[in-house]
């Protein structure tokens, strides 16, 4: 088997046989383009990976006079058997229910609509993307003004409603959710958009072709031909925007009244986590709800290895 | 001319006659969906304050008037301290991206061609770390960098963030499916392996470069949890943050915010639309891992 020292990244040649001078450059430039990167990685991946594994089983503060010591699993014990974490992790998966699929169907239309051999597809193209230059905190400043209750979102909605429907979006904690989910849409679909268009390019014209030969409909071809075409960016898709979907913070931070407001109608994993290991200065408690969302992600990474399409 | 370009087509003869404006309806509609509110914003911060919300009820949102254009960009830029957070995200970024792109690349090709102790257990590494989200991370990286008194500096804003994983693996991939002869080639002419990555490698990887710095540079342009939790002061708060404790100062001023807004988006739209091209490879490149 390979030698211990190729398992703990020792960096320095271990008696060195007499080797060509290419390849003794080749080794020590291969140290050499590694140790930046390498360093980093372990000053602000690594060890802060394992610090949060460690403290999370401490009661240590941000700012303390008092002593660190064990906890054992009290914090997991504290955030598990907490209401507002689990709220927290409902309002998660709602959002992640209707934003996964709501937000890659209509990437999917999008990119469809722009993939036509049309006049003007281009700047269809750009439309749809420019959001996406935006950040998600001025998105979310921009929308502020047209969730007003008396803003541009209601004014269209009496509209069509004649008047029986215009929430106050932002204040109601019915509505807060949905309006979080609208700016996040026009924020992100951009993004899959892009990936799917790629993917829509790639799937070979013949195959269009033989499948119009045969008679096929506009919707046979979409389901033969353009769905498996695309599965595996599709499936990419989906999956990208799920665990994006559970780092939900920016929008439900700046939009409600108060983050995560009103009532806890949009408190979200992350907001619970910079509430507690940063505004409340618990960082053990804040590490515990870290390591339980990396274990979230980690779970839904295996997931997407599994269930990943295979080649036909 | 037109004879061959028809015979080359593909058939679609069904296509051609197919009606179109449905598609341009729909393309139209979803064009105003993402269109409007970056009109409400630009028309929003040229009008008088007071009106920003009041003319949200009629076609008035997008008339701007009273013109109040220049003491609302003067807000922004006063008591919303614009250029102090223009200055911070563009160090940050600017740090970040051509740090990132310097330090992923050479590991990356070091994991991809050249030979060395723990190579594999690096690569392994690399691959485990990409499913770590930095929010795992940003409790205990806080306590690490208020421990050594980080907090409010620049640095600590960029430096977590130089090292990715995930284009670390890009590079590594790309670099993996370069034909090699052009390095040996380099290499029988006595190129050492510095002077092949520059003079060879590195020009043939400008794709993935491109794409791989637009990602950072979108990502860290944006970054606002870290921010929250790290920058305190006014003169190290980035762009978003910025945005958002300006509007925290009482009473609200729609218009400000509204300038505010666009002063932030614009440098990055204009560098959108002239390398729009750019843009929209370098983001659907990032799909292709799937």
């Amino acid at each position: 088997m390979t030698a211990p020292a190729a398992t703990t990244g020792d960096l320095e040649p271990s008696s060195p046989e007499p080797q060509s001078r290419e390849r003794e450059s080749r080794f020590s430039a291969g140290i050499i383009f590694s140790l930046p990167a390498a360093l980093l990685l372990t000053l602000f991946m690594v060890i802060p990976f394992g610090f949060a594994l460690v403290l999370s089983f401490t009661n240590r503060k941000l700012l303390s006079p008092l002593a660190t010591r064990w906890v054992g699993f009290d914090n997991y014990v504290d955030v598990l058997t907490d209401s507002g974490f689990w709220g927290a992790i409902k309002n998660n998966l709602v959002f992640s229910i209707v934003t996964v699929p709501v937000q890659s169907a209509l990437a999917l239309l999008l990119a469809i609509l722009v993939n036509q051999k049309l006049r003007g597809s281009v700047f269809f193209r750009v439309v749809y993307f420019l959001p996406i230059t935006f950040s998600l905190s001025a998105a979310s400043i921009i929308w502020l003004v047209l969730l007003n209750p008396s803003g541009m979102v209601n004014t269209v909605l009496e509209v069509f409603t004649f008047g029986a429907f215009s929430p106050d979006w932002l204040n109601n904690p019915t509505y807060t959710m949905a309006a979080v989910i609208l700016v996040s849409l026009w924020a992100s679909v951009g993004f899959q958009m892009v990936i799917l268009l790629a993917a829509l390019q790639d799937v070979p014209r013949v195959l269009y072709e033989a499948a119009s030969v045969d008679g096929a409909s506009a919707w046979g071809q979409f389901r033969n031909v353009t769905l498996p075409g695309i599965r595996h960016q599709l499936f990419f898709v989906i999956t990208i925007t799920m665990i994006l979907s559970f780092r939900l913070f920016d929008q439900v931070w700046i939009l409600p009244p108060r983050p995560g407001g009103p009532v806890d109608a949009t408190n979200t994993i992350m907001v619970e986590l910079v509430d507690t290991g940063f505004g409340a200065g618990q960082v053990g408690k804040g590490s515990a709800i870290a390591v339980l969302f990396f274990l979230l992600v980690l779970f839904l990474t295996i997931f997407q290895r599994r269930f990943e399409p295979k080649d036909l | 001319m037109t004879a061959v370009a028809a015979a080359v087509a593909p058939p679609k003869s069904k296509g051609i006659k197919k009606r179109v404006w449905p598609s341009y309806v729909a393309m139209g509609l979803f064009a105003i969906f993402f269109l409007f509110p970056v009109a409400i914003m630009v028309i929003g911060s040229l009008k008088a304050d007071e009106v920003v919300i009041r003319d949200q009820t009629s076609l008035a949102a997008f008339n701007p008037s009273p013109f109040e254009a220049g003491s609302n960009y003067a807000s922004a830029a006063d008591t919303g301290n614009y250029f102090t957070s223009l200055r911070v995200s563009m160090i940050v970024s600017t740090v970040i991206v051509i740090g990132g792109m310097f330090v992923n690349s050479l590991f990356g090709y070091a994991l991809a061609r050249l030979k060395f102790k723990g190579q594999r257990f690096l690569l392994g590494l690399v691959v485990a770390l990409i499913i770590i989200p930095f929010e795992a991370l940003a409790v205990p990286l806080l306590l690490m960098m208020s421990e050594i008194q980080w907090t409010d500096t620049l640095r600590a804003q960029f430096l977590p963030f130089i090292a990715q994983p995930l284009y670390i693996y890009l590079f590594y991939s790309f670099f993996k499916g370069l034909p090699k002869e052009l390095e040996e080639a380099a290499m029988i002419d006595g190129a050492g392996p510095y002077r092949t990555f520059f003079s060879v490698v590195f020009p043939l990887a400008r794709p993935a470069y491109a794409s791989a710095a637009i990602l950072t540079f979108l990502y860290s342009w944006g970054q606002f949890l870290w921010p929250v939790m790290v920058a305190r002061s006014a003169e190290v708060r980035p762009l978003p943050l910025g945005l958002t404790f300006f509007r925290g100062v009482p009473p609200v001023q729609w218009a400000d915010l509204m300038a505010f807004a666009t002063m932030m988006v614009l440098p990055v739209v204009i560098v959108f639309i002239l390398f729009q091209r750019h843009f929209i490879e370098g983001v659907a490149g990032s799909g292709l891992k799937g």
